[in-house]
């Protein structure tokens, strides 16, 4: 039974409360009005440039997202209990990656296995020992959710790296409160709009103690042809702060230095946009074309902050995700108040099987993969292809997991000028900083425009809403 | 600011200027195109836009020779020309993407409209539609002029702009004023003649001053006063000299904000020292073709130390 956000389980029953604003409104709505405000909405986004790059496609490698004008609402008293879960799992991620490239008290204690930390890709030796101030690892932390029922959401994937998406939280705020100014009237609604300045704090709060009280801010971006670069312009923007390229920054001395027009100016902290790998090529890959030579040796020697960390994807690993249950148990000391979607470790030979044994009924995921790329959603796939992938998965199961189909919750969505219940999911942005921890009130609801479509990213043709959390 | 948002700004201004000279430019040989005379007349005139837009090599590589078909195809849209409109004002809106940060939304728009607009009209062929191309291609670098102008802050990022379009500008006067020279008059046809009169007059209409030259001049069209005008007036926004002034201006401004003068604004004020003395009966003595082309040569070296001096 699938839950509908608005109309809950089953999508027949009463409208739920944090709805039933909208729904009044939405009854009494002349009929194209969507229609109209959702062209509206597309020739505003095109006009600002609001768009991302698809890979591998040519002809359009600008497109916009599509944007659905019927916003996703949750309640005050579900988002109370939301924060305190995203809370209580970011701080243990903060935890867990202090205590890998420390001490490693959660491997000697057989929370995790090792093999699973020193043979992940993801973690950097380079690392080992360092702390970064205030000990955190992930500044910027977007946790993946989805719910199946009125209880809660559970935990999809945790994304410690370079999590994207927070424009179009801010942007998709600033369009619904430009097309529906009375909707906005008519609820409480927690602003979005004070992240960037949660986020300008977070960063001044995490520069190195030498810094002063100014510390040089910029926003380090792989270039215009980034399939974020949007992003990484606007929150430049938002934020005040330079957005540099890596041509624009150089070392001297272990000092971080920017170019500009009056000559060299010392850089801080650098809230990056790339990828570990991609960020000095003296230490990881030679052949990039988009870091700073030397980078590596002024962050271990304390002189710049970036943020997120280097390592932290050993933290939001599809593998280690399995174990996160056990993770905020040892470093919370208590339960995990949000759940993990069930897992199968393809790694352990007996779930292996189990897996294969039915695979058209499970989600089998890439280790390693993101995007909604490398994945198979087994209901929706033909017989070919579900064999195609068997024999992948059994040539090299450690690069599996799989979780059963889940049965996402769905939210009204306008299509073809009607409202018909699409499958959603849920980011929203956790800020952590040696100042303290902030939710934004919240987030990116991403939705699967199709169908019956359970894929929601943007690459495979996922649409947007705006995230409306109200007050009490 | 960041040397490479300098250099974008400075880029943009000078793509988007550009853009702007080559639509007058397919302007002005459309007319001249149409003035009464014998075939050659014609082709002279579209061979001539192609030598003022300074990509007679190009063209030639490119196998086509001068027509209307071809010159506007070419200046207007041809992949293989890097400086068609078509790639201006893409180039432009690259620029001005990659320092999206620098724009007011404002400026933002009309640049990123313009690149928008480019798609909506396609590479009109039929000649009414390619009028109106041109039309809205002028309309466009006014639309980003002014949303420049109306909005963003006096500071860095304005002046470097300004400095790209007024360095741009210098050029494509220069340019401009030499499509004369290579517009040979027939034999039959005699300096200060009618054709050679049409000639002289489509230019000032190019460059929007054939009401500015009666009001200056109060005389018919001499070679020698639009010369002056478009050279050495300093009323006129884009002779030599007015662009010479915006580009001591700008420069003087950033030197203020930076504190600190350097090898571009001694180049550059030593430059419009040289104007101000100048006289156009000494410029037509020596050869108009000859001084534009020493011209185009240090405005070039001009551009090269602002390079050196802000943007790397």
């Amino acid at each position: 039974m699938i839950f509908d956000e608005m109309s809950g389980a089953g999508g027949t029953g009463e409208v739920r409360d944090s709805y039933r604003t909208l729904a009044r409104w939405l009854e009494s709505a002349p009929a194209d009005l969507l229609s109209s405000r959702s062209r509206q909405a597309e020739l505003f986004f095109r006009r600002m440039g609001v768009t991302f790059a698809v890979y591998g496609d040519v002809e359009s490698n600008e497109r916009l997202i599509p944007f659905d004008v019927v916003p996703r609402i949750i309640g005050a008293s579900e988002w109370n209990a939301l924060e305190k879960g995203l809370k209580q799992r970011v701080s243990a991620i903060n935890a867990f990656l202090k205590d890998i490239y420390g001490p490693q008290e959660c491997i000697k204690a057989g929370i995790v296995p090792a093999d699973l930390i020193f043979t992940n890709p993801n973690y950097r030796p380079e690392m080992q020992g360092r702390r970064p101030p205030g000990d955190i690892w992930s500044h910027i932390t977007g946790v993946d959710l989805v719910r199946t029922g009125e209880d809660g959401f559970i935990v999809l994937e945790d994304n410690c790296r370079t999590p994207s998406g927070v424009s179009y939280m801010l942007e998709n705020r600033e369009m619904m409160m430009r097309l529906f100014p009375d909707l906005f009237a008519e609820h409480r609604i927690r602003p979005v709009e004070t992240y960037t300045d949660m986020l300008l704090a977070s960063l001044r709060a995490s520069a190195p103690a030498q810094a002063g009280a100014d510390p040089n801010i910029v926003v380090l971006t792989p270039g215009p042809f980034n399939s974020a670069y949007y992003e990484h312009s606007f929150l430049a923007d938002k934020l005040g702060v330079e957005l540099v390229e890596g041509g624009d920054l150089f070392v001297n001395a272990d000092v971080v230095y920017m170019r500009t027009t009056e000559g060299p100016k010392r850089v801080d902290v650098i809230y990056r946009r790339i990828d570990d790998e991609f960020l000095d090529p003296l230490t990881f890959r030679p052949d990039s074309a988009v870091g700073i030579p030397g980078i590596m040796a002024a962050y271990t020697a304390g002189n710049v902050t970036l943020s997120n960390a280097v390592g932290t994807g050993v933290a939001d690993d599809k593998a280690v995700y399995t174990y996160m249950p056990e993770i905020i148990r040892f470093f919370s000391g208590g339960e995990a108040i949000l759940g993990n979607v069930p897992t199968w470790r393809c790694r352990e030979p007996e779930a292996l099987k189990e897996v294969l044994s039915k695979l058209d009924q499970l989600v089998v995921k890439e280790v390693g993969g993101s995007g909604g790329y490398g994945m198979l959603v087994g209901p929706a796939s033909t017989k070919a292809e579900i064999e195609a992938f068997r024999a992948k998965l059994i040539a090299d199961p450690d690069d599996f997991i799989a979780q059963p189909t889940l049965a996402l919750s769905t939210a009204p969505t306008l299509d073809g000028g009607r409202l018909s219940p699409r499958h959603v999911d849920l980011r929203p942005f956790v800020l952590s900083s040696p100042a303290g921890m902030r939710v934004a009130p919240g987030g990116l609801t991403r939705v699967a425009l199709k169908a019956g479509s359970l894929v929601v990213n943007s690459s495979q043709g996922g649409g947007t809403k705006d995230t409306w959390v109200l007050d009490d | 600011m960041l040397s490479r948002t300098a250099d974008s700004l400075y880029w943009t201004g000078r793509y988007m200027e550009r853009a702007d000279f080559l639509a007058r430019i397919l302007e002005a040989a459309s007319r001249l195109a149409a003035l009464p005379a014998k075939d050659a007349a014609a082709t002279t005139a579209w061979a001539s836009a192609i030598a003022s837009a300074g990509v007679a090599q190009r063209f030639s590589e490119s196998g086509r020779s001068p027509s209307e078909r071809s010159v506007r195809e070419f200046l207007a849209f041809a992949p293989e020309n890097p400086t068609s409109i078509k790639a201006c004002i893409t180039a432009a809106r690259t620029n001005a993407r990659s320092v999206r940060t620098a724009l007011t939304i404002e400026l933002w728009e009309a640049i990123n409209g313009a690149w928008n607009g480019l798609g909506e009209f396609g590479e009109p062929s039929r000649r009414d539609d390619f009028v109106r191309f041109l039309e809205w291609v002028k309309g466009v670098s006014l639309a980003v002029e002014g949303a420049s102008s109306r909005t963003m802050l006096r500071n860095d990022a304005y002046w470097f702009l300004r400095l790209g379009a007024a360095i741009e500008r210098a050029d494509n006067t220069a340019r401009l004023l030499d499509v004369k020279y290579h517009l040979l008059l027939p034999a039959d046809e005699r300096v200060g003649g009618q054709l050679d009169y049409f000639q002289w007059t489509t230019l000032l209409r190019e460059v929007s001053a054939l009401t500015a030259y009666r009001w200056v001049y109060r005389e018919s069209v001499r070679p020698w006063l639009v010369a002056d005008l478009m050279v050495l007036n300093r009323q006129m926004p884009r002779s030599l000299a007015s662009c010479q002034g915006m580009i001591v201006s700008y420069l003087e401004r950033l030197a203020t904000d930076y504190g600190r003068r350097g090898p571009a604004q001694r180049l550059a004020s030593t430059r419009l020292a040289q104007f101000n003395e100048a006289k156009i009966e000494d410029i037509f003595q020596s050869g108009l073709h000859e001084y534009i082309l020493g011209f185009l040569k240090e405005n070039n070296a001009l551009a090269s130390a602002i390079h050196d001096q802000y943007l790397v």
